[in-house]
């Protein structure tokens, strides 16, 4: 299984991966909001593989503590915008992210 | 201090304490209070100048002409300038014309103003502008005189104004004020370049000159100076320079200064007197109540010119050019304003072109070095142009204020006192007298002698100004025959308008719900004679407008001048009746020289006519009565003769054969459209100066405030700011994967600029 082994590099080309489908995620996403939110939270996961990869490739605990912070506030935030989208829904009738910009200048 | 002096003193201040009292406690007073007072202390002033001026005149007290010094005004280096009263034949002249014509209008405007509910106000103005007249007559130095000289143009724009809920009797006073700024101005600058000019050169001994304490701005300084050409000190020069050599830039052509300055004062006089170019305010002016049209707009403002021109004689009889415009400008208007007397039809405007005429001529006189006919002609025309005056408004006031002529006729038989004094005026006014004898109007004997001074002038506007002068003599008759026959003969021409329109037409409306015009059958007009109180001053006005000639001619003119004039205006430059002119009277008879003589000997041996006409010279002086056969005896008959034949043409015209003058009325000729819209002169200027200056003023607005001002200041900013802010503001599309990329790719320029700023 030598060759196999798995270096930090592959970690953080997952992560990197993850991040940039993330990223494009939101540009290219023309359609639903909720989307844009399962990107954000994409880009945090690959936020929190790279905490943990370098958590445990350099020998501390910190990174994984964090990870835990990041995944507790992820939640939060993905309940937040969920509470918001349901609003908006309620006062608009749609979610489509071409029409929500309101906050035009 | 002499009774002469404290008379003196009562005389100029008086009026002035009356108008305050008046003016200021009109709420104490009443109207009837405040009447009594002005007019009481104005008779009074009156009473004490007439015994001035006759004293001075004709009592053989003339006595030295002296200054009275009020109190100090001015005391800067040579800048030094007294309150003061000056006391000589002109001054003396002016303050008897001013007081009693003021005297009188005071008195006859108790029974005009009687239904008016501002008659203090109205005489508080009237004593005001008399005080302001007399400051102006009796001032010794330019400074009092301009105090005086705007005084009166305030007085006369409040007395214009006097009715301020007519609207066209405001625009008049405003229009009055205005033109008379322009004619300040002028003044104003006459005054500068004099003071300017006259500035005590080192090492000069001025007390040569007969001047103990030098002055820039008083008459004495100042005459001195210019009539012996005295040296002084001229800015940027270290040697003295003779007065009459001194020259300056102004409006960036190099000038005589004396000339300049004389133009320029000049020019203060044309914008009061009403002359050429500037007098378009008077005609307006008669909006204002009469009594105010015969004391400030006939009789003395108009005629603060005239006295300017004489009182600065020293300084006008040494400027050629100067009075060669004086003369030019002052003929034109004579025969100007005659031609658009001919075609009015407003009887008060009728009279103030007759003003203005006469003015005209008084200026040329005094142009022509005639300053003592021009201040006799300003004498005696005081009496019956107040006298023409009064009596329209007489005619006024007994046609319930009906002022237009083509509604009048017949009202000879109702208002026959009128009648006999409007007479009288006019045969003074048209100068009716018998050439070659002393019987004769008013204006016969001042008039002639302003023709004869034309005429026998060896300046070369002379001729102009004599042939002027002779065609307005024969307009001036026309129109106020004219005047008196559409007024007082035929048959009664109601209004058809109800209440008297300015610019009424002959449509046939109904008439006859005003004041009962109804047209009687008899033709007769619906008027009715004035209060005494009007006509008791008429009849003195009378006496002055009959016997102001035959008896002041000796003073003012003839044997009796040099000692009454004593030096007041300058009188070896008057072609006629100075020492060296065709009448030699006065102290220098024996002095004709051989050039004065060939000047007059020209013309007389021309026309080869030795005059059998006596003229004017009594026969008491029979000895200087053959210098008078130089001027040919048509000279003398030619006023007469013209005269004549325009009372002959009114006649034909007005009397005969009516409807001539109403059809070329009607079919509105151009001569007829020129002449009635007075050369267009108000259509010009409101084009030139009213037009030019609203464009100008838009111009500036427009382009110079609203473009450029605004444009570049608050305006341009804000703007800026607008459109960069709605710039900016595009840049929030609202899309949320806009600002997620923004995000991103700050974040990625941040993270770029901080690892390259590590690998340095």
């Amino acid at each position: 299984m030598a060759g196999l082994e798995l270096t930090l590099g592959h970690y953080l080309a997952v992560s990197a991966a993850l991040f940039t489908i993330g990223v494009f995620g939101i540009f290219v996403n023309r359609k639903n909001i909720i989307v844009i939110l399962m990107s954000i939270e994409l880009i945090l996961l690959s936020v929190n593989i790279n905490l943990v990869a370098f958590s445990v490739f350099n020998g501390t605990i910190i990174g994984q503590v964090f990870a835990m912070l990041v995944l507790t506030v992820a939640a939060a935030e993905a309940a937040v915008g969920l509470a918001i989208l349901v609003v908006y829904f309620r006062n608009r009738g749609e979610i489509a992210v071409e029409d929500v910009n309101v906050l035009r200048g | 201090m002499t009774f002469q002096e404290i008379a003196a003193i009562f005389i100029v201040l008086a009026p002035g304490l009356a108008a305050a009292v008046a003016g200021l406690g009109q709420r104490f007073l009443g109207d009837k209070g405040s009447m009594a007072i002005t007019t009481t202390i104005v008779i009074a002033a009156a009473v004490l100048a007439g015994w001035q001026f006759f004293a001075w005149s004709l009592g053989g007290q003339s006595g030295a002409a002296h200054t009275i010094v009020l109190a100090n005004w001015l005391n800067v280096d040579t800048f030094i300038a007294d309150w003061a009263i000056r006391i000589d034949a002109l001054s003396v002249t002016m303050m008897f014309v001013v007081t009693s014509v003021s005297a009188i209008v005071h008195t006859y405007s108790i029974g005009y103003m009687s239904d008016d509910p501002h008659r203090a106000r109205f005489f508080a103005y009237l004593s005001l502008f008399t005080f302001a007249m007399l400051m102006l007559v009796t001032s010794d130095n330019f400074i009092q005189m301009f105090f005086g000289w705007e005084g009166v143009g305030v007085a006369s724009y409040l007395l214009i104004g006097f009715w301020y809920k007519k609207a066209s009797a405001n625009s008049a006073a405003i229009k009055a004020f205005v033109v008379n700024r322009v004619g300040d101005f002028g003044f104003a600058l006459g005054i500068m370049a004099l003071v300017f000019m006259i500035q005590p050169a080192a090492g000069v001994d001025y007390t040569q000159f007969g001047i103990t304490q030098f002055s820039s701005i008083k008459f004495e300084t100042v005459f001195a100076i210019v009539s012996h050409d005295a040296p002084i000190h001229v800015i940027g020069q270290a040697a003295a320079t003779p007065i009459q050599s001194v020259t300056f830039e102004f409006l960036g052509v190099h000038v005589w200064g004396l000339e300049m300055a004389a133009i320029l004062l000049f020019i203060g006089a044309m914008g009061k007197s009403a002359q050429f170019f500037l007098h378009t305010w008077l005609p307006d002016a008669m909006e204002g109540p009469t009594p105010v049209s015969a004391l400030i707009h006939a009789a003395t403002m108009v005629t603060a010119g005239v006295f300017l021109v004489c009182r600065a004689s020293p300084i006008f009889s040494v400027c050629e050019v100067a009075s060669n415009v004086i003369t030019v400008v002052g003929a034109t208007t004579c025969l100007f304003a005659a031609t658009v007397g001919l075609a009015q039809n407003d009887i008060k405007r009728v009279v103030a072109y007759s003003t203005c005429s006469q003015l005209g001529y008084m200026f040329f006189a005094a142009g022509l070095g005639g300053y003592g006919a021009a201040m006799f002609h300003l004498f005696t025309h005081a009496f019956f142009k107040a006298l023409l005056f009064l009596g329209a408004g007489s005619v006024i006031h007994g046609m319930h204020h009906e002022q237009d002529m083509r509604f009048m006729g017949g009202v000879r038989q109702p208002m026959m006192f009128t009648w006999v004094m409007m007479l009288i005026g006019t045969l003074a006014l048209i100068g009716f007298g018998i050439p070659g004898t002393d019987i004769g109007f008013a204006g016969f004997f001042s008039k002639d002698a302003i023709i004869e001074t034309a005429f026998a002038s060896d300046s070369a506007f002379g001729p102009f100004a004599f042939w002027c002068s002779v065609i307005a003599a024969l307009l001036t008759s026309f129109y106020s025959w004219r005047l008196m026959f559409m007024t007082f003969e035929g048959k009664f021409r109601p209004n058809p308008h109800a209440h008297h329109d300015d610019h009424a037409h002959a449509d046939d409306h109904s008439h006859g719900h005003d004041h009962g015009h109804h047209a009687p059958k008899d033709g007769r007009a619906p008027a009715h004679e004035s209060p005494k109180i009007m006509l008791v001053p008429l009849v003195l006005l009378a006496t002055g407008a009959v016997l102001a000639g035959v008896v002041f001619k000796p003073q003012f003119l003839t044997s009796n001048a040099e000692n009454f004039w004593q030096g007041a205006i300058v009188r070896d430059s008057d072609p006629m009746y100075g020492p060296h002119g065709v009448h030699p009277f006065g102290a220098a008879t024996a002095t004709h020289t051989p050039a004065a003589e060939h000047a007059v000997e020209a013309p007389a041996a021309e026309h080869a006519a030795p005059a059998t006409a006596e003229a004017h010279a009594p026969a008491a002086e029979g000895e200087h009565a053959e210098a008078h056969h130089e001027l040919p005896a048509w000279v003398i008959w030619a006023p007469f003769v013209v005269t004549m034949t325009g009372f002959i043409g009114a006649v034909i015209f007005y009397l005969m054969a009516p409807s001539v003058p109403r059809r070329m009325a009607e079919n509105g000729g151009p001569m007829h459209s020129f002449l009635s819209h007075k050369w267009y002169f108000d259509e010009i200027y409101n084009f030139v100066f009213v037009k030019g200056t609203a464009l100008l003023g838009d111009l500036f607005w427009k382009v110079g405030d609203k473009k450029i001002i605004d444009g570049l200041g608050p305006d341009g900013v804000t703007g800026v700011t607008k459109a960069g802010a709605s710039g900016l503001s595009k840049l929030h599309t609202g899309y949320i994967f806009h600002y997620a990329f923004v995000v991103l790719i700050s974040a990625v320029v941040f993270v770029a600029f901080v690892m390259l700023g590590q690998g340095r």
